[in-house]
């Protein structure tokens, strides 16, 4: 396998103020296509930011971060709405689904921005729903579900553009203990069966184990790495 | 069009709140209306007139005090004068001074000068045989359900007759008809024969109220109008002659600057209205920050994230006064229809709609430019974590 992400060097700086904080010190890291990577660390090590980071949501102080042979720290801030908006799906703790929207029209969402017809939209949200096994919740509103519903529909609209990449932060931290298996076992299925590649931040050890790797941050840097036996 | 599922789902995500910024959008466009509607029936009254070849002849010290008839052969022989005639307002009340309509004493040709006023030959003949002839537009008939050969009385407020009566009876020998929607309101008025009221009035006679001259030529309307004041310089009658336009706009400003008045009132509901829906603007996209974060995350631009916003606004205020306009023309219309042209209104046509629009528009994009900077401007990393 040939490694998907490319980080080298990578630093970031927040500035509070006169204050400078470190949040990410010389990070170099390769996660090859179609694995399942958990980062884990302690709160304030620096796995959302590295995250963040990853999924082009925001820009490194130093280093450099390529992702499918493009570096993505070079590009404007259009220009990666643009490249996010086709290579990456983002799931969230809280999945941060549109309450006004139903579940299809929350999958929907991403497929706005392509030169898709409005019922090979409709089409494709459904397929994604289905794959998910919301295919009868789809004219739902998110709080007319559960939580391990929302975050369903949540990974839904993740891969309904079908991007090679998957960022999960936390996406089980808001579930109860069923709920999260139902979700990670989903995560699985998507790695495994459509080969996507997912980095999954997280706190859970147990959520940790559904991956294929596991990374350690702390203060900044990794400090370690663990391999699993095929699930 | 695929976006305006998400524009109008945002509008909507809390109901009660946008009803009820709908309801202060739709109030303040419902005055716009009947405000502005008034506002052209005054503009029209003083641009509506047919005839840019006829000037008035008033006094010059105010246009309420007498001109001695003796000058009608004075102007009637000066170069390019074609016809004149004259008038008197005589200010009668028919039933109820609440339903006041203009009332004038004309000379027997006073409708030869006034081509665009279709009045049968008949009638003409009627009134000029008739001494109690009166001849009145079709609005006004329709309105009292007068017909032909109807006495009508009036209630003198200015003239009683010699006798001391103070009640001038009238037969209805015309009805005319003006065919141009801009020139309806002239179909308000109750016109009768000269020589009975010269000859019954218990004062005043032998003078008129004004006069009116058709020139041969319009562009000789200066010269003339200048050639008939020499007629009584340096008299106690001095004459002020100008086009009926120009006189016309001069007796609507008595009033009052109408323009001026209503863009006062709009300026201050409008200014209250950008402060109301921009506060609701910017309430709407405060809460709704990591919505927007999670918007930009999927990949929508800053751009797209800021023409998002404005569309919301402009959709809302678009809505709310679309909806006032379209009251504001039923009730005009119902306003028309119960009292006819004693209230000046024109109907909510399109050159009040494009006002409307564009006011909508521009009202629209104020209220939201500031909400949707600041969506466009949000971090999302900061948006999500809720700093």
């Amino acid at each position: 396998m040939s490694a998907l992400v490319e980080i080298r060097n990578l630093s970031k700086i927040y500035e509070r103020g006169r204050q400078k904080i470190e949040v990410l010190h010389h990070v170099q890291l390769d996660i090859e296509a179609g694995d399942f990577m958990a980062l884990m660390g302690p709160s304030g090590s620096g796995k959302t930011t590295l995250l963040n980071l990853i999924g082009g949501l925001d820009s490194p102080t130093d280093g450099s971060i390529t992702i499918g042979g493009q570096r993505i720290d070079r590009l404007s801030e259009s220009a990666l709405a643009r490249w996010r908006s086709t290579n990456v799906g983002f799931v969230f703790q809280f999945y941060n689904l549109l309450p006004m929207l139903s579940a299809r029209r929350n999958v929907e969402l991403p497929l706005l921005l392509t030169r898709l017809s409005a019922a090979q939209r409709k089409r494709n949200a459904a397929v994604a729903l289905q794959l998910v096994g919301l295919a009868d919740r789809a004219a739902h509103k998110p709080g007319e579900l559960s939580g391990g519903q929302q975050q369903r529909v949540a990974i839904a609209r993740a891969i309904v553009s079908d991007p090679t990449l998957l960022v999960c932060d936390e996406p089980t931290g808001d579930l109860d203990r069923q709920s999260a298996a139902e979700v990670l076992t989903l995560l699985q299925q998507l790695n495994r069966d459509h080969g996507k590649t997912i980095i999954m931040v997280t706190h859970d050890p147990k959520a940790a184990e559904f991956a294929k790797h596991t990374l350690q941050l702390d203060k900044g840097s990794l400090v370690a790495a663990a391999e699993r036996a095929p699930a | 069009m695929k976006y305006l599922q998400l524009v109008w789902s945002a509008m909507f995500r809390r109901k009660t709140r946008t009803v009820f910024t709908l309801l202060s959008v739709l109030a303040a466009f419902l005055l716009f209306g009947l405000l502005d509607s008034v506002r052209s029936a005054f503009a029209n009254a003083a641009s509506s007139v047919a005839g840019v070849d006829r000037l008035v002849t008033v006094s010059k010290i105010s246009f309420t005090m007498s001109l001695p008839k003796s000058l009608l052969s004075g102007i009637a022989a000066l170069p390019g004068v074609a016809k004149v005639t004259y008038a008197n307002w005589f200010g009668g009340i028919y039933q109820d001074p609440k339903d006041f309509f203009a009332n004038e004493a004309v000379a027997d040709n006073y409708f030869d000068l006034y081509p665009e006023w279709q009045l049968s030959q008949a009638e003409r003949t009627a009134f000029h045989n008739t001494r109690t002839g009166a001849v009145v537009g079709e609005s006004l008939a329709r309105k009292y359900n007068w017909k032909l050969g109807d006495k009508i009385p009036l209630q003198a407020t200015i003239f009683p007759q010699k006798s001391g009566a103070n009640t001038w009876t009238f037969d209805l020998v015309g009805i005319y008809r003006v065919s141009n929607p801009k020139q309806k309101s002239q179909e308000a008025i109750f016109f009768f024969n000269w020589d009975y009221f010269d000859e019954a009035r218990a004062f005043g006679n032998g003078n008129v109220g004004w006069y009116i001259t058709q020139v041969s030529d319009r562009t000789l309307a200066q010269q003339v109008a200048d050639a008939v004041d020499s007629l009584s310089v340096n008299s106690d009658h001095e004459t002020k002659t100008q086009t009926e336009q120009a006189f016309n706009a001069a007796f609507v400003s008595q009033y009052g600057d109408i323009g001026l008045i209503v863009g006062a009132i709009m300026g201050a509901v409008f200014f209250t209205l950008i402060l109301l829906t921009g506060n609701t603007m910017a309430q709407a996209v405060r809460e709704r920050v990591p919505e927007l974060a999670v918007l930009k995350t999927i990949g929508f631009s800053n751009h797209s994230v800021l023409v998002l916003l404005l569309v919301e606004s402009v959709l809302l205020i678009v809505l709310g006064g679309a909806i006032g306009l379209l009251l504001a023309g039923v009730v005009v219309d119902a306003v028309r229809a119960a009292v006819g042209e004693a209230v000046p209104m024109t109907r909510v046509g399109a050159a009040i709609w494009l006002r409307g629009v564009g006011l909508m528009v521009l009202i629209g994009l104020i209220v939201g430019a500031l909400p949707a900077r600041r969506g466009m401007r949000l971090r999302i990393v900061d948006a999500l974590a809720g700093r």
